[in-house]
């Protein structure tokens, strides 16, 4: 048996994809399927450089619909595999994450957010965030994290396996270009001294047996005969998913009960929307702030609750009205009214949303 | 009276699924059948992870008593790549049709099979999509009549047909099984299959056999120009036989050293 990757508490300093790979060597994630794009590629050098002490596996795929359908594949064989990905990426990788959908795969993507639509930047946005709760064709039954810091990165990379793998839906960590590459402080830990414990893995296919003989085979397919075969699978998978939600769902809020206004964010946006209420509270500005951390499940009743007491919602993100739309779906009949503050492929700095709150206050 | 017995099924082939749901005269189940008979021969069928494509080749998602997974066009072969590389142990065959092979799979056939992963991957060549109404596919020969070229595939606007077990030998480094057979042939297209099979028992690199098969429903042949089709017309450009063989090569060293 190898050693473990992280014994007791490390207090470090490095880049977003670096906590991501130690986080998925503390997971005991078994093997990575990955195909380079920037800004994530840091992940597969530090996994790869990693791995051979600990006993993990790395294939690097042709294309992203490799990455991901090897990733099933690893899934289907009993392992906790995992891919990692960005923008032109992403839209590839909707095709084997649709396929996880439908077959219930505990998959688990990182994205790292870059410029889109197409190419763009290689930088960052929060611009995936539609495709990454959406994605594919069908209801998005997925689950989507989305951490502010590298210390979240960890956190939620290491939550994700179990998620998924408990709950058998595909698993997404949406972090961004920023968190990607800046470097900061992050304490790294050992999972089981905090008393995390890891959901096993399971075989779908190669159990003991001979099939037909000692057991059942397993045969999974996601082609449907008739309407009605598909409508109750699909049934069965959104009773599951509505069951596991408020399970799963996890949010930040502060300083609402009595706010005018609220700001809404997620990802590293939330970092400056927390530094503007603090500065705007001190001005005496009656303002606060809710970051859903779950973008799917979305935290709807929580914040439905908000928008029905506060006057106004400025929606705070890096793309054009992606997280407004999972907003407005969230609290639908509620009276608050919704202010956008949009910025698509660029950064927002605590005095941009200092700026727009004083503006619509 | 005496009633002639059927055929015997294999062994690894599942009842409750039979008959099975191809159309009549179809290639599909006698390639199936030689897969069936090396499994049992072979006796791997605890082993076997078989995954199917869309397109004809879903309808055996349920075929075999082995785990199957159905997967999507073209992606059959990096799901089987994900397993064996999750899972050496297991023998992964990845089966597909001309359309999931050479035009929207290709880029992962091609690259599975440079990276010489250990996996069998089947394909049945019937020379059209025949599943979604039998429009061209990389694999319609000249000059034939299909939905999307009504008036015979022109080689000048669509270029010629993909030779694949000819692309894939090319393109596979040494321990790689590659060959073509027919479904008019299925004593020799099992033996084919068997030692695709045996190659990646043996670990030592890509499988990879082409079965010619028939399609009448979308050729709209009856059964004697099926297998005229088969044998007089698609046998003049896809030439059956061993492509590359580890077993010989294996052979021969044996015999020189």
């Amino acid at each position: 048996m190898s050693e473990k990757p992280i014994t007791g508490e490390k207090r470090v300093f490095m880049t977003g994809n670096e906590v991501v790979a130690w986080a998925c060597l503390a997971a005991g994630a078994d093997i990575m399927y990955g195909y380079p794009i920037t800004p994530q590629n840091e992940i597969m050098h530090y996994w790869t450089r990693q791995i051979p002490k600990y006993g993990r596996k790395f294939l690097q795929t042709e294309d992203e619909l490799s990455a991901g359908f090897t990733t099933v594949g690893g899934v289907l064989a009993g392992l906790k595999a995992f891919t990692a990905t960005a923008g032109p990426g992403n839209t590839l990788m909707q095709e084997p994450m649709s396929m996880a959908e439908m077959m219930r795969l505990p998959v688990v993507t990182i994205v790292q957010q870059r410029g889109g639509p197409s190419t763009a930047t290689v930088i960052y946005s929060q611009q995936e965030v539609t495709m990454t709760t959406q994605g594919g064709n069908g209801e998005g039954i997925r689950i989507v994290y989305s951490p502010s810091n590298h210390q979240e990165l960890f956190d939620y990379t290491l939550k994700a396996f179990n998620t998924a793998w408990k709950y058998r839906f595909p698993t997404f960590v949406l972090g961004d270009g920023y968190q990607a590459k800046l470097r900061e402080s992050v304490t790294l830990y050992d999972p089981e001294e905090r008393g995390y414990v890891r959901v096993p893995s399971e075989k779908y296919v190669g159990k003991p047996g001979t099939p037909g003989v000692d057991r059942e085979p397993g045969h999974y397919r996601n082609t449907y005969n008739t309407e009605e075969e598909l409508f109750e699978v699909l049934q069965q998978h959104i009773t599951d998913y509505e069951k596991m939600a408020p399970e799963v769902i996890e949010y930040a809020q502060d300083n609402v009960e009595d706010a005018d206004l609220v700001i809404v964010a997620h990802g590293v946006v939330f970092r400056g929307v927390r530094d503007a209420v603090k500065e705007l509270r001190e001005e005496g500005y009656k303002v606060g702030f809710f970051r859903p951390i779950t973008l799917r499940p979305f935290p709807a009743e929580q914040l439905k609750v908000i928008a029905n007491k506060t006057k106004k919602l400025l929606i705070a993100e890096s793309a054009q009205g992606q997280l407004a739309k999972l907003v407005k779906d969230a609290i639908y009949g509620a009276t608050a009214e919704i202010v956008p503050l949009f910025r698509p492929g660029v950064g927002i700095t605590t005095e941009q949303i200092v700026a727009r709150a004083k503006e619509v206050l | 009276m005496s009633v002639s017995p059927q055929p015997a099924m294999p062994k690894s082939w599942r009842a409750e699924s039979k008959p099975h749901k191809f159309c009549p005269g179809c290639g599909h189940g006698l390639v199936l059948k030689c897969l069936g008979e090396a499994i049992d021969e072979l006796g791997i069928q605890d082993r076997v992870v078989f995954g199917c494509d869309i397109g004809c080749s879903l309808l055996s998602w349920d075929f075999f008593n082995c785990d199957s997974v159905q997967t999507h066009h073209g992606r059959t072969t990096p799901v089987m790549t994900g397993i064996k590389r999750a899972n050496p142990d297991m023998i992964c065959v990845a089966y597909m049709g001309d359309g999931g092979g050479y035009a929207i799979g290709i880029g992962g056939i091609v690259n599975a099979a440079s990276r010489n992963e250990k996996v069998t991957v089947l394909l049945a060549n019937n020379t059209v999509y025949a599943m979604t109404g039998g429009q061209m596919s990389p694999c319609t020969m000249p000059g034939q009549k299909v939905e999307t070229a009504p008036y015979g595939r022109d080689p000048e606007a669509t270029g010629m047909p993909t030779q694949g077990p000819e692309m894939i030998s090319a393109i596979t480094g040494d321990g790689a099984y590659v060959a073509r057979g027919t479904t008019s042939n299925l004593k020799q297209l099992k033996s084919y299959i068997k030692k695709a099979l045996q190659n990646q028992i043996d670990g030592r690199g890509f499988s990879f056999v082409e079965a010619l098969a028939g399609c009448p429903t979308n050729w709209r042949t009856n059964a004697e120009k099926t297998w005229a089709f088969i044998e007089k017309e698609m046998t003049q450009y896809y030439k059956v036989g061993e492509k590359k063989n580890p077993f010989e090569a294996k052979k021969e060293a044996q015999q020189n050293g």
